[in-house]
């Protein structure tokens, strides 16, 4: 467990120091920024819409992130480190992917209301899309990260990466979205979807760490 | 000033510790480089790995390591590579953005000891210790990755030409650190074009095998 | 039956013995693909027009077994991927390597065919309905696929890493599959923009099997030429 610690810590640590951090949530602003100039500034029209474009914008700063996530490792031999710890290299992975989680994705996420101010989002909406968000979110590290790891090897592969997990995306943009639409409609119960979420997190938290592992392990075969 | 080196009572191989490998090959991007290698370690005895660069050290080290599946042949030895046995390659497996003294804090919280403070000593980075890794010379940087020798006592080193880019005091240093392990009852392979002093045998790869 | 199933393919993955029965097989299947195709369009030329859509319902004889295609086509992947990698059986890798672009572009055509079958009902050019969406995303499946292929330099390393994607992916498909029906149903589009099929009854059933089977046969006809290439040019590759 303390083995777990020290990996996310290090991990959490060198994000925030390479400017990750920063870097990630910008270009969410960014992003945010951009959408009214496609749109149209009126501000009821972005109020409308303004759930969904924050999660494609999550996801999509998201994926951004994910290129910095095993390459760095594989080139300087720390995954041999990890392989060779007392610790599975499953459980190795997935303290990495925590710590990416608490490191990035936590202040994508906490950059949202500000965000969503520059939409004209509903305040009463926001604690709830939130919610959703926290919810989703592991899911979309998890998937990224099995995209990640297939790409490692590959100088640049950024752009590969958000390919391959572009489809395994959709499922939770699809229940993400319809978890902060509910929470516009007034009367939708918003458990069901957060259940949903929640679950499919879950699943991603259990199951990703393999299929990561075996990535990384034909990476250096 | 490396003391002997003494292991947990739990994975206490002393006399017990052995490598027995046989036709072993070493492969190189699928292509199978060298075959049939075969050779018996056991306790307090280093193996050299001679031969040129790319004649597959590299890989055989791996593949002793766990990290590589076998290419041919079988290995018998009692080691867990997680907790038994040190693989010290080519890369540094240092983070740049480190100080030193968070490495080595690092180090020790992965081997789940407490960082004494003459380690930076030992390893001759006394007053590094808020230095950052990426501002260190090559031999600074090869001599903190023997840090987790030190802190880990594990029974089987594995190293990657491990006196490349080290000045003589750097030389020293491994090999003091290398006998006293032996003198523990440590084993040791080790891939080097040079020679090794604290080495005991000697396996040629590549031509001449 | 699974025995045989073994036997059979434990006999075929060598190479040379694969390539003997391929030569053997070749111009069969290629006949065979276009016979079938030629009267699978013969027997829709004559199928009535449909009472809504017109004469434009017969796209969907290409569009159907297309979007039939691409799914098989996938699936084909993933089991010639696990047959590689966990049974390591030496033709998987070439079975399923063939087979991508060969479902990719049926994914294609079907996505093509079903935007040309709907444009004259909705008056655009795309509608986000369940299918076509679903084969959208199954388009973007086959995409990375075969990047992740082009884009690792080393085979062998490129052919695991892939057929782990496939297998991951596979998994992928039913829940996206599932998962965009659901969406569809919560945002009810205002006009009626469903690709509807008309009712089956023989007159569109019978010609719609047969095109089917021609674009199975042609699938497996183009799966079994690329895999021919692609020993070839291993073989060569081995000898320089």
């Amino acid at each position: 467990m303390s083995l777990f610690m020290t990996l996310c810590g290090a991990h959490i640590r060198l994000a925030w120091r390479g400017g990750q951090t920063v870097l990630a949530v910008s270009f969410l602003f960014i992003a945010v920024t951009l959408l009214p100039f496609g749109l149209g500034p009126e501000l009821k029209l972005l109020r409308a819409l303004a759930p969904g474009l924050l999660w494609v914008v999550l996801a999509i700063s998201l994926l951004t992130t994910l290129d910095k996530l095993f390459q760095a490792d594989f080139e300087d031999g720390t995954l041999d480190r990890l392989r060779l710890l007392p610790l599975a290299f499953e459980a190795a992975l997935l303290a990495k992917l925590c710590g990416h989680f608490l490191a990035l994705v936590l202040p994508l996420i906490l950059s949202v209301p500000l965000a969503g101010l520059l939409l004209n989002i509903d305040g009463a909406r926001l604690p709830l899309l939130l919610a959703a968000m926290v919810c989703g979110a592991p899911a979309l590290v998890m998937l990224g990260g099995i995209g990640a790891g297939l790409a490692v090897s590959v100088r640049r592969g950024g752009l590969l990466t958000v390919l391959i997990a572009m489809p395994f995306y959709v499922p939770v943009l699809i229940f993400g979205a319809a978890a902060s639409q509910a929470a516009l409609a007034t009367g939708t119960a918003l458990w069901p979807y957060l259940g949903i979420l929640a679950a499919l997190s879950a699943a991603t938290i259990l199951l990703a760490p393999f299929a990561i592992a075996a990535a990384l392990r034909v990476a250096q075969d | 000033m490396a003391e002997s080196v003494t292991f947990d009572s739990d994975t206490d191989f002393a006399g017990d510790a052995f490598l027995r490998a046989e036709a072993l090959a070493c492969q190189c991007g699928g292509r199978v480089d060298v075959e049939n290698l075969s050779f018996n370690l056991s306790a307090g005895h280093a193996l050299r790995l001679a031969g040129a660069n790319g004649s597959g050290k590299s890989s055989l080290l791996r593949q002793l390591a766990g990290l590589l599946p076998l290419a041919a042949g079988s290995l018998a030895h009692p080691f867990t590579p997680s907790r038994h046995i040190h693989y010290l390659g080519h890369d540094d497996g240092l983070k740049a953005a480190f100080s030193v003294g968070e490495t080595l804090a690092f180090e020790a919280a992965l081997a789940k000891t407490d960082m004494a403070v003459s380690l930076l000593a030992e390893l001759g980075l006394a007053g590094c210790a808020w230095q950052f890794v990426g501002d260190l010379s090559a031999g600074q940087k090869r001599r903190l990755t023997l840090a987790r020798l030190l802190l880990d006592q594990r029974p089987l080193w594995l190293l990657d030409e491990p006196l490349t880019a080290l000045d003589a005091r750097g030389r020293t240093l491994v090999e003091d650190l290398a006998t006293a392990h032996l003198a523990g009852g440590g084993m040791i392979i080790a891939a080097s074009h040079e020679a090794l002093a604290f080495a005991t045998q000697e396996l040629r790869l590549g031509a001449g095998a | 039956m699974l025995k045989a199933l073994e036997n059979i393919s434990a006999h075929y993955a060598n190479p040379t013995r694969f390539m003997a029965l391929a030569a053997k097989w070749h111009a069969p299947l290629w006949g065979l693909a276009a016979l079938c195709l030629a009267y699978g369009l013969y027997r829709v030329a004559y199928v009535p027009d449909d009472y809504q859509q017109g004469a434009t319902v017969k796209i969907m004889f290409v569009h159907v077994p297309a979007a039939w295609m691409a799914l098989f086509g996938y699936s084909f992947i993933f089991f010639a991927s696990v047959a590689a990698l966990v049974f390591r059986h030496p033709l998987g890798h070439v079975a399923a390597r063939a087979a991508a672009p060969v479902g990719a572009v049926f994914t294609l055509i079907a996505l093509v065919t079903g935007s040309l079958w709907g444009q004259p009902m909705w008056g655009t050019w795309w509608v986000w309905d369940a299918r076509l969406t679903s084969v959208l995303v199954l388009f973007f499946i086959y995409l990375g696929y075969i990047a992740l292929w082009q884009a690792i330099d080393e085979p062998t390393r490129a052919a695991r890493a892939a057929s782990l994607l496939a297998i991951v992916g596979f998994i992928n498909v039913p829940i996206v599959k599932f998962s965009v029906d659901w969406w569809n149903t919560l945002h009810q589009p205002a006009s009626v923009s469903r690709l509807a099929r008309p009712a089956l009854h023989a007159d569109f059933l019978y010609p719609l099997l047969i095109m089917g089977l021609g674009f199975l046969l042609l699938f497996l006809a183009l799966t079994l030429t690329r895999m021919q290439m692609e020993i070839l040019r291993q073989k060569l590759r081995r000898r320089s």
